[in-house]
């Protein structure tokens, strides 16, 4: 069992990291909170693997859960809807830690 | 009869920038031997054949049997491979649908999608409309194509954007107690897998409900 950095049911941040071309965190959802759902395994790195890199090492995926409320600005559903996303560990920081916006 | 071509534009292939690009590229590849004309068409079949009966039986397998729906919302993949249902592109996550929660599945970066057990997605669904517009305003989506989900109705919008696929297992028809799974593999349509419709009522497929 790997050793998970984000535990189930953590407040996490998502980082809004400077990181070009090819990467699976949308920019809807940057430096955006959440909550930790579930843990999906470790996978080869998708910034690396697209560009003929093997990838490695791998990366913890998390699926996080956000408050449609707290994404949109007049959000138009109700207060209950949310929305999950699968999110990289290296995109990931604990709320209040501060983890500067860095690669 | 004379065959009237009137008011039909011609179909042909499209002709843009990238799709010569992708042409060229064919050939190149054919010609230098890296596989062959019958190689790239039997993968085009193979990508296209999928229909989404394969994900309508796991759906009316876990609503006939408690312990493969437990199964399948906690290990997707290995459930349904136990199925003989194989999911190669991804992990696999089944998301179900409650009296209090309605689950939507889109792909904002691409077009992320359960091939192996729907196919290829539907044009709208890569479309840039819908992979904008189902994170936004997934109400709004979901009732211009036709369903309006009660407010009481928490909509849960998965966003498919790494390296998990997902499926929604919709919420058995009423009516439909002790149908076996083939007659309730008919009420599971690609869209209530997708999170955009409910799944069929039995009336829709010309069965009275069971029971009345």
């Amino acid at each position: 069992m790997d050793r998970l950095r984000f535990a189930i049911g953590q407040r996490v941040r998502i980082r809004d990291l400077p990181v070009p071309g090819h990467m699976r965190t949308p920019r809807y959802v940057r430096g955006r909170t959440g909550e930790v759902t579930q843990y999906c395994g470790s996978f080869r790195n998708p910034e690396t693997l697209a560009y003929g890199g093997n990838g490695m090492p791998t990366r913890g995926l998390y699926r996080v859960r956000l408050r449609q409320g707290d994404l949109w600005s007049g959000y138009r559903g109700s207060g209950q809807d949310t929305l999950e996303i699968e999110i990289y560990e290296h995109w990931l920081a604990e709320v209040g830690k501060g983890a500067p916006d860095a690669p | 009869m004379p065959h009237d071509s009137a008011g039909h534009t011609p179909i042909d292939m499209p002709d843009d920038p990238d799709a010569r690009i992708i042409r060229a590229l064919k050939a190149l590849l054919i010609g230098r031997g890296f596989f062959s004309a019958d190689d790239v068409r039997r993968k085009i079949e193979e990508l296209q054949s999928p229909a989404p009966a394969r994900g309508a039986a796991l759906v009316a397998a876990a609503w006939s049997d408690p312990a493969f729906r437990a199964h399948l919302l906690a290990d997707g993949k290995v459930a349904a491979a136990e199925r003989g249902v194989p999911v190669l592109e991804a992990g696999l996550i089944v998301v179900e649908n409650t009296p209090s929660l309605h689950n939507l599945i889109t792909c904002t970066l691409c077009s992320c999608y359960p091939r192996s057990l729907l196919g290829q997605p539907p044009p709208w669904y890569t479309s840039k409309a819908y992979r904008a517009r189902s994170v936004r305003d997934p109400r709004g989506v979901l009732a211009e194509l036709g369903w309006t989900p009660p407010r009481g109705i928490a909509i849960r919008v998965h966003d498919s954007t790494a390296d998990m696929r997902y499926l929604v297992l919709p919420r058995r028809p009423d009516g439909t107690e002790g149908w076996p799974e083939g007659d309730l593999a008919r009420l599971v349509t690609r869209d209530s897998m997708i999170g955009v419709a409910p799944a069929l009522s039995p009336s829709a497929v010309g069965r009275d409900p069971s029971g009345i």
